[in-house]
């Protein structure tokens, strides 16, 4: 599977990161590699194999339906960059 | 007395022959004078590090006689700990001062150990060199133009350097023990679940598992009885009964199976490693152990599935970075979607940022099957070739890393570098536990050997370590840093 450079604009607004002109050949380049390395996997037939997504076989746990965590909004939200009157900040995104 | 392993030290301040306030003191200067050399620190803690020596003091005092009390520790700086800096070793993260603690960290909190600092590590667990760390590289204390390995080289290279007594590291696909035959200490992955991931940064959640990194498998073993256990905060997190890991350390190795996987001694191995290991397979035979050739088929496809698993999980255990809620955000930016990207853009370095994009290509619509669903099933039969060799062997052994630790730049294409865990990677994917030991030395650097146990079987892996360490002396070595520092 080719991976160009008109891709590498499609993942990386996916993905959220802006990839600069000057980068664009260098990023396509090494993650061409990297595709290579991941394509050794085609080699094998998997059809009858059953996919294992997690090493432990189990079922996710439930608990009771409690509160158990404490209101810490204050607290937390001093590590936000911006934050006023219980609310984050962010650039203006409806006119 | 720095020298001495975690038990060691333990027994000292016991038996009153120094307080921790002295002992924290000693690591602290210890600290002062090699840590601009090596960089192992990212944080040092030299005020409430004191505080928790005093208080392991009084308690000594009043007759708790908990195994770690007051012993002095690195917390790689990808766990939580309130208060202090967790920058995950990241411009993302550089200003964030955790809110609560990593139950790794609240449980070494509960035994009484004191916690020196933060040490360096690859961004986001991402590299085996240490050198992707925005902190910039970690020396290995071997030799400096050397790396440590990664990602967690900090804790590798403070515990070589007797920068602290034990440490704690995270392993995903070889973080805990590639950086461990680096820099010849003792580095253990216990089995997927076994430790909370808790307020543990997260890179790829379905490999990732804390560990001890420390000077002894005795030490490991001292180390997991206060890390392991079920955490209800963790939904993966194993309901499954502890041990005392230390229990099993003395038995004898009389007539036990070891597995030799033909992959692991294959082209790419160094002569150097390649001899060490075979003379430590022969002191396994003088301790009472068969040697058995075993066949791991689907090895050579690992790193090929690891890299489509890890960087999917990565790419959505990281879209939490967006500028808004902690971390860094970018200058003056113009809407949210500039905002995103370039507090991203800025705020990730370039690994990160490649592994994010391989992610987020693997899971995009259309690719979903042949990339991500594939990489699954041949994690199945990678899980299968170790299920069939557990019905034959206890244990299976082989070298760590191919090689000793290369020099700092040497490695700059991205596929070499993740060719680095060849032997490790396999491990994280069928979820087992496995340990590397130093197992001798080539041209002045260590050899770590690689031993791997089944599910859950931490007991018997450390068992088989510990018996190794009780016949040879390679875990003794120490590096030279006279020239180092003062």
């Amino acid at each position: 599977m080719a991976f160009d450079r008109s891709e590498v604009e499609k993942v990386a607004h996916l993905a959220r990161l802006h990839i600069s002109d000057a980068e664009a050949d260098e990023v396509t380049s090494r993650i061409t590699d990297i595709l290579e390395l991941i394509d050794k996997m085609q080699s094998v037939d998997t059809d009858s194999v059953e996919p294992l997504a997690h090493p432990l076989d189990v079922k996710q746990r439930v608990r009771p339906d409690q509160v158990t965590e404490t209101d810490r909004r204050e607290q937390l939200q001093k590590l936000a960059p911006e934050a006023e009157s219980g609310l984050y900040l962010v650039p203006k995104v409806i006119e | 007395m720095i020298e001495k392993t975690a038990a060691e030290l333990a027994s000292a301040l016991n038996n009153g022959e120094i307080s921790s306030v002295e002992l924290t003191q000693a690591y602290l200067d210890r600290i002062s004078a090699h840590n601009e050399q090596l960089n192992a620190f990212i944080t040092v803690c030299e005020e409430s590090a004191l505080n928790q020596a005093k208080a392991a003091d009084e308690k000594r005092a009043n007759g708790d006689s908990t195994p770690l009390l007051g012993v002095p520790m690195a917390h790689k700086d990808i766990f939580c700990t309130e208060g202090v800096t967790t920058s995950c070793g990241s411009r993302m993260l550089h200003n964030f001062i955790a809110p609560y603690n990593a139950t790794v960290v609240e449980n070494f909190n509960a035994a009484g150990a004191v916690m020196l600092g933060k040490t360096n590590m690859d961004e986001f667990a991402m590299g085996s060199s240490n050198e992707t760390s925005f902190f910039g590289p970690v020396r290995n204390p071997w030799d400096l133009e050397r790396v440590p390995g990664g990602s967690s080289g900090g804790s590798a290279a403070a515990i070589a350097a007797d920068l602290c007594g034990m440490a704690t590291g995270t392993d995903t696909g070889g973080s805990i023990r590639q950086p461990a035959a680096f820099c010849g200490i003792t580095g253990f992955k216990p089995s997927y679940g076994r430790v909370s991931r808790w307020g543990m940064i997260a890179f790829a959640s379905s490999l990732d598992q804390a560990g001890p990194i420390c000077k002894s498998a005795e030490d490991a073993a001292l180390m997991t009885n206060v890390m392991a256990g079920l955490d209800i905060k963790d939904s993966t997190s194993a309901d499954i009964a502890t041990e005392d890991y230390t229990a099993q350390l003395g038995q004898s190795l009389e007539g036990i199976k070891i597995g030799i996987p033909k992959q692991h001694f294959a082209e790419g191995l160094s002569t150097g490693v390649e001899q060490s290991i075979r003379d430590a397979l022969a002191e396994y035979e003088k301790l009472g152990a068969t040697l058995k050739e075993i066949d791991l088929p689907n090895n050579h496809l690992s790193v090929s599935a690891y890299y489509v698993v890890a960087p999917a999980e990565a790419s959505a255990n990281l879209s939490r970075y967006d500028g808004v809620r902690y971390g860094y955000r970018c200058e003056n930016p113009v809407d949210l979607e500039d905002m995103y990207k370039r507090t991203r853009s800025e705020g990730f370095g370039d690994e990160v940022k490649r592994r994010i994009m391989v992610g987020t290509y693997a899971l995009s619509a259309g690719f979903y099957d042949a990339y991500y669903r594939k990489a699954q099933k041949i994690r199945r039969l990678i899980k299968n070739d170790f299920d069939a060799a557990f019905k034959d062997v206890d244990v299976v052994i082989g070298p760590t890393s191919p090689h000793t630790a290369f020099k700092l730049g040497a490695k700059t294409d991205p596929v070499a570098m993740y060719l680095e865990d060849i032997y490790t990677i396999a491990v994280n994917l069928a979820g087992l536990p496995g340990i590397s030991i130093p197992a001798g030395m080539s041209d002045g650097l260590p050899i770590g050997m690689h031993i791997v146990g089944n599910d859950f079987a931490e007991s018997r892996v450390l068992n088989v370590a510990h018996q190794f360490q009780l016949a040879t002396d390679w875990h003794k070595q120490k590096p030279d840093l006279s020239g180092a520092g003062s």
